[in-house]
C-alpha cells in the first residue's frame, strides 16, 4: 500500500539507504528499488482517490529518477559531484586534452565510415573499444571521487565520459541506420 | 493539476468487498473481455458461448447499431456503414492512412481535431465513437455475466501506440461509460498472464502480431517483478496486411481494377479465409462472384503466399533487432519467446521468429486470449482486490518525447524505453530582446527533424516579463503517467508565469465533447448518480484539505507570505463549502484551491525532479 511518505528532500542515496559513493552494489540498489516501487507505484493506488493517485505518481516518478540516476555510472558521478557542489560544466568547459579530442574525432569518423559501408563487424569492434575505454574512465572516476576526493579532477573525467556516451549513441544510431 | 501529498490513505476503499473489474483486449479484428473469478483469470463469453467479439460495428440507420457477428453479416452488402479494423484509424489523420482506396469506407476529416471520421447512414462517426460501441457491448456482457456494475476496466493498447492513439483509446472507454483503471500494453499483458501462470523467470521476448498492429517487447521476469526492458514495433502492420497481399494478388490474377466497395469487401473477406486455410493446407481455392456477375476462381499455394508476404515478415524483424539493442541484449540472452495475436498462427511467422531467436516459440497459450487474461489480472489488482501473491509491473514509453527547437529540430526530453511514470525538466531561454511569449511544440518520435516526428501539441507561454534575449529561464517539465500519457508544464523561473497542458488537442476528443456525448447516450441518467457524486466529491474534498495542510507543514517554506495567505483563504473556503451539500459549490471550491496551489505544487515537483540535464546548454526557442 502506498502508506509510506517519501521525503523529497533526501538524496537519492538516502532514499535507497546507500552510502554516497561512486562504488555501488548494483544488486542491492535494484532490490531496494523494487521494494520501494512495490509500495509507491501508481498501480497500488489506482483504487484510491485522485489525490492519492497523484501522490503515487509523484513518489514513483521520484523513485524512478533516483534509480536511473544511481544506476548509470555517468549520471551517478555527475550527481555525486553536484552533491559536493561541483558543476561538471559538460556544455561550457571545452578545454579537453588535444590527444583525447583527436582520438574522439577518429572514432566518430570510423563510425560514419562503418555506417556507410554497412560494416557491422567494424561497429562491433568500435563498440568493444568504446566499452573498454568507458570502463577505464569509470575506474578512474571511482579513484578520484571515493579515494582522493578530488572532485575537480573527477569533473574532467565526467566530461570525458560524456564524450563516450555520445559516441555510444552514435554507434547505436549507426546500427539502426544499417538496419533501415 | 496540483500534485500534493496526503496523509491518510485507504479512505475510499470498502474493506473485504470484491470489486468487479475487467480486462478488455480491444483488438483490430476481435475484442475480448475477461475477469478474475475465484482467483482465476477467465474470458467472459456471450450468451451463445462465444469468447471473441468481432470488432465490427454496423450503423443500420440513424438509431440502430449492430456490433460483432450481427454487424459482420452485413459487411458485404453494406460496406460503407459496416466498420471493421477501426483500431487502425484511432488518433490518426487522413494523411497517416496512406492509400485510402484500399479501405471500403468514405473518409472525411474532422475540421477541429484533424482526425479522420467515417461517413455513415447515422452521420459522421469518429473512430473513438465506433470503438466505444464495441466497448459498450463488452461492458454489457461483463455486467450481465458478473451481475453488477464494474468499478473499472483495464484496456489494452499496442505497446507501440503513440500518445494520440492512447488518448483516443482512453476517450473511447470513457465514452462507453467505463472507468479506465489503466491503459496496459498488450505484450506486457501477455507476459503477466504467461509469467504468473508458468512462474517464469528470466528474459522473455513477446512477439505480438495482431490484426493491425505489431509489437515486440523484451521483459525481465524475476520474483514477481515484470520489468519491460525495451519495446518496439509498427502500429500499422498486422494480419490485415497479409490479407491485403492476397487481395492484391487476386486483383492482378483476374485483371481487376477500381472495384465497387462491396466487391472490395467481398474479396477481402475471401482473402482472409484463404490466409487461414493456408495455415493448415498446402493450397486453397478462392471462388467468388462479383456484383457485375464476373466469377473469380483462383488457386493459391502456401509457397506463393509465403513469397508474397515475406517482406511483411522481414518488417517485423527490424523492430526485433532494435528492441534487443535497446535492451543491450543478445539473442542468446533470451530465455523464451511468447507468441501473441491470431496472426502468429501463420506457420511462416512461427518459422521466421524461431529462426531469429534460434529456439521454438512458446505456443502453449491461446494467442487470441492471453492479452485479455493478463489485463484482467492487472484490473483485479488495480481495483484493490488483493491476491496472495504480490507483483509489480514496470513498463516503458515506446517513443521518445521532445520539443521543437530552432531550425525545426527535435530535442529529446524523455528518451524511448524510459520506465514510467517519469518526469524530466529542460530549460530554455528567449531568443529576442523583450520577448514576452514563447510557443512550445511537443513532438513524439525518434527522428531529428520535427517534420518526421508526430506533433502532439502546441501551446504558448505568455506574460514572460520583458528581458534581454537569453535572460529568461523557461523550464519545461514533461510528466508521463503510468498509462504512458504525457502532460507538459512550462514555467518562467524568475516570474513564476506558467502554462500547463494535457497533451491531447492535436488528436482525440476534448473533455467537453465527451461530456456531451455521455449525456446524449443517457447512461448517466440514474437517479442515485447525483447522491453518489456528492459523496465521492466530499471524500475527495476532505482528502484535498488534508493534503494541502500536510503540504503546508512539510514545504510551507517554499511560499511567500502572500502565496501562503492565498492558499489558506481557499482552504478555509473549501472547509466551509463542505457543509453545503452542493456538488457545484464544492467543485468550484476544490478547483479554486487546486488553482491556488498550482505554483506550490510545481515548486514541490521541481524540487523532486532532479533534472539530469541541469547545466546543459540553454537552447534558444523561437517564438
Amino acid at each position: 500500500m502506498s502508506s509510506i511518505n517519501i521525503d523529497f528532500k533526501q538524496s537519492f542515496f538516502q532514499l535507497f539507504d546507500l552510502q554516497p559513493s561512486f562504488a555501488l552494489d548494483g544488486a542491492t540498489l535494484e532490490q531496494r528499488y523494487r521494494a520501494l516501487q512495490l509500495q509507491v507505484h501508481p498501480d497500488q493506488a489506482a483504487h484510491l482517490a485522485a489525490a492519492q493517485q497523484r501522490l503515487a505518481l509523484q513518489q514513483a516518478t521520484f523513485v524512478n529518477e533516483a534509480y536511473q540516476t544511481l544506476r548509470s555510472p555517468l549520471r551517478r558521478a555527475r550527481y555525486l559531484l553536484k552533491l559536493n557542489d561541483v558543476d561538471t560544466q559538460e556544455e561550457t568547459n571545452t578545454a579537453m586534452p588535444l590527444d583525447f579530442l583527436m582520438a574522439q574525432m577518429d572514432r566518430r569518423e570510423a563510425v560514419i565510415a562503418a555506417q556507410q559501408q554497412r560494416d557491422v563487424a567494424a561497429l562491433d569492434e568500435l563498440t568493444r573499444l568504446m566499452q573498454l575505454e568507458t570502463r577505464e574512465l569509470e575506474a578512474d572516476v571511482a579513484a578520484k571521487i571515493d579515494g582522493e576526493k578530488n572532485y575537480l579532477a573527477a569533473a574532467e573525467l565526467v566530461r570525458k565520459l560524456r564524450f563516450m556516451e555520445k559516441l555510444a549513441e552514435e554507434i547505436h544510431a549507426a546500427y539502426d541506420e544499417i538496419d533501415n | 493539476m496540483a500534485l500534493l501529498q496526503i496523509s491518510e490513505p485507504g479512505m475510499s476503499t470498502a474493506p473485504h468487498q470484491h470489486r468487479l473489474a475487467v480486462g478488455i483486449d480491444l483488438g483490430t479484428t476481435n475484442s475480448l473481455v475477461a475477469t478474475v473469478r475465484n482467483g482465476i483469470s477467465t474470458v467472459l463469453n456471450d450468451e451463445q458461448g462465444r469468447a471473441m467479439l468481432p470488432s465490427i460495428v454496423r450503423y443500420v440507420d440513424a438509431q440502430k447499431i449492430l456490433v460483432g457477428e450481427a454487424a459482420q453479416r452485413g459487411q458485404n452488402d453494406d460496406p460503407f456503414n459496416t466498420i471493421s479494423s477501426v483500431k487502425r484509424f484511432m488518433g490518426r489523420g487522413l494523411a497517416d492512412l496512406g492509400d485510402t482506396s484500399r479501405f471500403p469506407y468514405r473518409f472525411i476529416t474532422d475540421s477541429n481535431t484533424q482526425t479522420v471520421q467515417l461517413r455513415t447512414v447515422a452521420g459522421a462517426k469518429s473512430p473513438v465513437e465506433v470503438s466505444a460501441e464495441i466497448l459498450k457491448e463488452l461492458r454489457t456482457r461483463a455486467e450481465l455475466s458478473l451481475g453488477g456494475e464494474l468499478v473499472g476496466a483495464v484496456i489494452t493498447v499496442p505497446a507501440y501506440f503513440d500518445d494520440a492513439q492512447r488518448q483516443a483509446t482512453k476517450d473511447a472507454a470513457r465514452l462507453a461509460g467505463l472507468n479506465v483503471l489503466r491503459l496496459l500494453n498488450e505484450p506486457t499483458a501477455a507476459a503477466i498472464a504467461y509469467g504468473l501462470d508458468n512462474a517464469a523467470e528470466g528474459v522473455y521476448a513477446v512477439y505480438d502480431l495482431g490484426g493491425g498492429t505489431f509489437d515486440i517487447s523484451i521483459l525481465r521476469l524475476s520474483r514477481g517483478v515484470f520489468e519491460v526492458l525495451a519495446t518496439n514495433g509498427d502500429s500499422a502492420l498486422g494480419g490485415d496486411d497479409f490479407d491485403q497481399r492476397i487481395f492484391c494478388w487476386l486483383l492482378e490474377q483476374n485483371a481487376l481494377s477500381a472495384l465497387p466497395a462491396s466487391d472490395t469487401r467481398l474479396l477481402l473477406t475471401h482473402a482472409r479465409t484463404a490466409k487461414e486455410q493456408l495455415t493448415e493446407h498446402n493450397d486453397t481455392r478462392i471462388t467468388a462472384m462479383l456484383s457485375d456477375g464476373r466469377v473469380i476462381d483462383s488457386v493459391l499455394s502456401q509457397t506463393q503466399f509465403h513469397e508474397m508476404s515475406n517482406n511483411l515478415l522481414q518488417r517485423t524483424l527490424q523492430p526485433l533487432r532494435r528492441a534487443l539493442r535497446d535492451a543491450a541484449l543478445q539473442v542468446a540472452d533470451v530465455n523464451g519467446v511468447v507468441m501473441v495475436g491470431g496472426a502468429t498462427r501463420m506457420p511462416q511467422v512461427q518459422r521466421a521468429v524461431g529462426e531469429f531467436f534460434a529456439q521454438t516459440p512458446l505456443t502453449n497459450l491461446d494467442p487470441d486470449k492471453v492479452v485479455a487474461l493478463g489485463a484482467a489480472i492487472q484490473a483485479n489488482l488495480l481495483a484493490g482486490n488483493r491476491g496472495a501473491d504480490e507483483w509489480l509491473l514496470l513498463d516503458v514509453i515506446p517513443l521518445s518525447l521532445g520539443l521543437e527547437t530552432m531550425g525545426g529540430l527535435a530535442e529529446k526530453v524523455i528518451p524511448r524505453n524510459s520506465t514510467i511514470p517519469t518526469a524530466r525538466a529542460q530549460e530554455f531561454t528567449t531568443y529576442k530582446d523583450g520577448q514576452t511569449a514563447m510557443s512550445i511544440h511537443v513532438v513524439q518520435g525518434e527522428r531529428e527533424l520535427i517534420s518526421d516526428c508526430r506533433s502532439l501539441a502546441k501551446f504558448e507561454l505568455r506574460g514572460i516579463p520583458a528581458m534581454v534575449a537569453g535572460a529568461a529561464r523557461i523550464r519545461v517539465t514533461f510528466q508521463v503517467d503510468a498509462d504512458g500519457l504525457l502532460s507538459v508544464a512550462a514555467r518562467e523561473m524568475r516570474s513564476g508565469v506558467e502554462a500547463t497542458i494535457e497533451v491531447k488537442p492535436s488528436y482525440g476528443l476534448v473533455d467537453a465533447d465527451i461530456a456531451r456525448m455521455l449525456q446524449e447516450s443517457g447512461q448517466y441518467a440514474k437517479e442515485d448518480m447525483q447522491a453518489r457524486a456528492l459523496r465521492e466529491l466530499q471524500t475527495e474534498a476532505n482528502q484535498l484539505v488534508d493534503a494541502v495542510q500536510n503540504a503546508l507543514l512539510q514545504d510551507g517554506d517554499l511560499l511567500t507570505n502572500t502565496q501562503r495567505a492565498a492558499i489558506t483563504a481557499q482552504l478555509e473556503n473549501l472547509q466551509t463549502c463542505l457543509a453545503e451539500h452542493d456538488t457545484q459549490i464544492l467543485q468550484r471550491a476544490m478547483t479554486a484551491l487546486n488553482d491556488a496551489t498550482v505554483n506550490f505544487a510545481q515548486a514541490r515537483m521541481d524540487k523532486s525532479v532532479a533534472s539530469a540535464l541541469s547545466g546543459k546548454k540553454i537552447s534558444d526557442l523561437d517564438i
